[in-house]
């Protein structure tokens, strides 16, 4: 072996001792790890098989489809009206989100615009699914490193949210309020002024959270350059959301790619944060329920009069086209890719779900950590099985 | 009705303008793929959609990473173009194959956005974070072998989409790391996404969403109404 490099020596070298080290010095041997199907850090039935060396992971392989409910088939026997109540099952903290960017491909395709008190509406309730759902990782993301009482306060506060949803839509947890061409009802009275309050109220979680969680030394120590996703990587794999904002990518769809939302009547800001580790991650989302907050109460300022549903006919028949609409929903960005024929059903709907792109980052990510920062980094991953299986 | 409401401005009319970004795309792409580029579809101001051939699959994903800038995987999955023999839509109450009736007539396969020749598609989307743009690409999938090169070289995200293609449509990847079922059972037989499977739920019991024009509250007299209309 004459063309064998210096460097090409010396890492032989070294990738020898290691194994010496590891085979003779410790006498380890390799050990299989499941994780789940049932386990209180994953929110929801999914399983994680890890290899481990010792307390390091050497491989990690999610195994899903515990929840696989189909449905992407099932959608091609739904008329579109019938869809909604499908895919609000998808992501179950954030319902109303998943439902606005399917009827805004529907709309695209039958080019009908929802007026625009109904695009005020959509919006405010939109970003309040996005608090809902962000409220309770935030106290859940303290369980996974130990601290129970967040999550207290998380489910505490998020029933005001959620009150405020049941008082428009009536349904606490799947809404089933959007509609093709506007929403199904019109906002109850009072309900601006008390919504004004509860965004208030969730200013005041947000804050108790950043002293109690992330100006805590224990959680900073356990998130502080752990699972650092390189800002490449992360757009390789498809990550959405807070977890390519936390690796500084500076990309948020509901400004870049505005489709039937009104975010450019607000004024806002996307957050990011350089450092790509777990901590990062949890960070932007707590900056972003902030901005959620705002984003709200300037939306329940400036609603404009008007009706909340579009001339559309009595039974939607969808012409034929196709039509992608992605949203940023509270897991990240969510589309669905619809195939029409001109038929009361769709005849194919992709649905491209945050959680899913999300989580095929972790078999590369989890390689190399130590056994208790497999929850942190899931954690802060934050996926949703629903949105993951589908 | 809120007590804010305040009365809206009219919505600005644009005229739609010649798409001239999502042009220059198309340009540059006819320009590096040449022939391998066989459909495409230009809807001004909304979307990109090309059509490549099988063949040029993987190398159209390498050229759209490296030298057009789409570093973003945004999904991967397939189409079944052929109409479902069960007659599968709301106007039938059951599958056709159910009730002992003859099969639907063979209807003929039509394609969508870009056209199409085969059965089978593949289609994926990539972005542009930071011109925020998007593109989907379309490719067909030869009948006789179902097999398209894998993404997972030049997007490592494809991997697990690319799965759940192999899984629900049948369709393989060439050279995929680690091609295995990713939601269903590892026993499970047939492609459950292509049009021609079954939809076991429909063979139970007739959907009872049929769509039909419901009468409204209080069109029609209710039969049982009689007694509850007591005060």
């Amino acid at each position: 072996m004459t063309d064998v490099t210096d460097r090409q020596q010396l890492n032989y070298i070294a990738a020898q001792a290691a194994d010496a080290r590891v085979n003779l010095e410790l006498e380890t041997e390799g050990m299989t790890l499941n994780i789940g199907p049932q386990h209180p850090a994953t929110h929801g039935t999914l399983r994680i098989v890890a290899k481990l060396d010792g307390e390091q992971v050497i491989a990690a392989d999610p195994v899903m489809g515990y929840m696989h409910r189909g449905y992407e088939k099932l959608t091609e026997v739904r008329t579109y009206p019938q869809v909604t109540t499908l895919i609000n099952r998808i992501d179950w903290l954030g319902s109303f989100a998943n439902e606005v960017p399917f009827i805004l491909a529907a709309e695209q395709l039958m080019e009908v615009e929802a007026p625009p008190r109904a695009q005020w509406i959509r919006t405010i309730l939109f970003e309040m699914s996005r608090i809902a759902n962000v409220v309770l990782f935030l106290g859940d993301v303290a369980v996974q490193v130990g601290a129970v009482t967040p999550a207290f306060f998380a489910f505490r506060d998020r029933e005001h949210i959620l009150n405020q949803i049941e008082a428009v839509t009536g349904g606490r947890f799947h809404p089933n309020f959007d509609r093709i061409g506007g929403l199904k009802d019109d906002l109850p009275a009072g309900w601006v002024a008390e919504t004004k309050l509860v965004m208030k109220k969730m200013r005041r979680f947000c804050d108790e959270i950043e002293t109690l969680v992330f100006g805590n030394e224990i959680f900073e120590a356990r998130t502080r350059g752990i699972g650092v996703i390189p800002a490449d990587i992360g757009l390789q794999y498809g990550l959405s959301g807070a977890n390519i904002r936390g690796s500084g990518v500076d990309w948020d769809v509901r400004r870049d790619q505005p489709c039937g939302l009104v975010y450019d009547q607000v004024d806002w800001k996307v957050w990011t944060h350089p450092d790509g580790d777990s901590f990062s991650r949890c960070w932007v989302r707590l900056q972003e329920t902030r901005e959620a907050t705002k984003i709200v109460d300037q939306l329940l300022d400036t609603i404009p009069a008007g009706p909340v549903m579009a001339k559309v006919p009595r039974i939607i028949k969808v012409p034929a086209g196709e039509a992608f609409v992605e949203t940023e929903n509270p897991l990240g960005v969510m589309g669905y890719y619809v195939i029409s024929k001109g038929d009361l059903v769709p005849y194919r709907v992709k649905i491209r779900s945050a959680s899913f792109n999300n989580m095929s980052i972790t078999p590369w990510l989890l390689k190399g950590v130590y056994v208790p920062d497999i929850i942190t980094i899931l954690a802060s991953l934050y996926f949703i099985l629903g949105d993951i299986d589908r | 009705m809120s007590s804010t409401d305040t009365p809206t401005e009219e919505a600005v009319e644009e005229v739609p303008a010649p798409d001239t970004t999502r042009e220059a795309m198309l340009e540059q792409l006819t320009g590096e793929l040449g022939g391998a580029l066989v459909g495409s579809h230009l809807e001004p101001g909304i979307d990109l959609t090309i059509r490549v051939t099988a063949d040029a699959w993987a190398t159209t994903a390498a050229f759209l990473k490296t030298g057009m800038g789409f570093g973003y995987f945004n999904f991967l999955s397939a189409i079944d173009w052929k109409p479902s023999p069960f007659g599968r839509d709301m106007d039938s109450q059951v599958d056709i194959a159910l009730d002992g009736t003859e099969p639907k007539e063979p209807e003929e396969m039509t394609w969508g956005l870009a056209g199409g020749e085969t059965r089978f598609q593949v289609f994926a989307r990539v972005n542009d974070v930071v011109k925020h743009r998007g593109i989907t690409i379309k490719a067909d999938v030869p009948d006789d072998s179902l097999t398209v090169p894998t993404w997972v070289g030049t997007y490592a995200g494809a991997n697990w989409h690319e799965r759940e293609a192999w899984e629900m449509f049948g369709i393989t990847f060439a050279e995929h790391p680690g091609l295995r079922h990713i939601y269903l059972p590892g026993e499970f037989e047939g492609n459950p996404m292509r049009k021609d499977y079954p939809l076991l739920a429909r063979r139970v019991k007739p959907w009872p969403g049929i769509v039909d024009v419901e009468a409204m509250p209080g069109d029609d007299d209710d039969e049982d109404d009689g007694e509850s209309s007591d005060s």
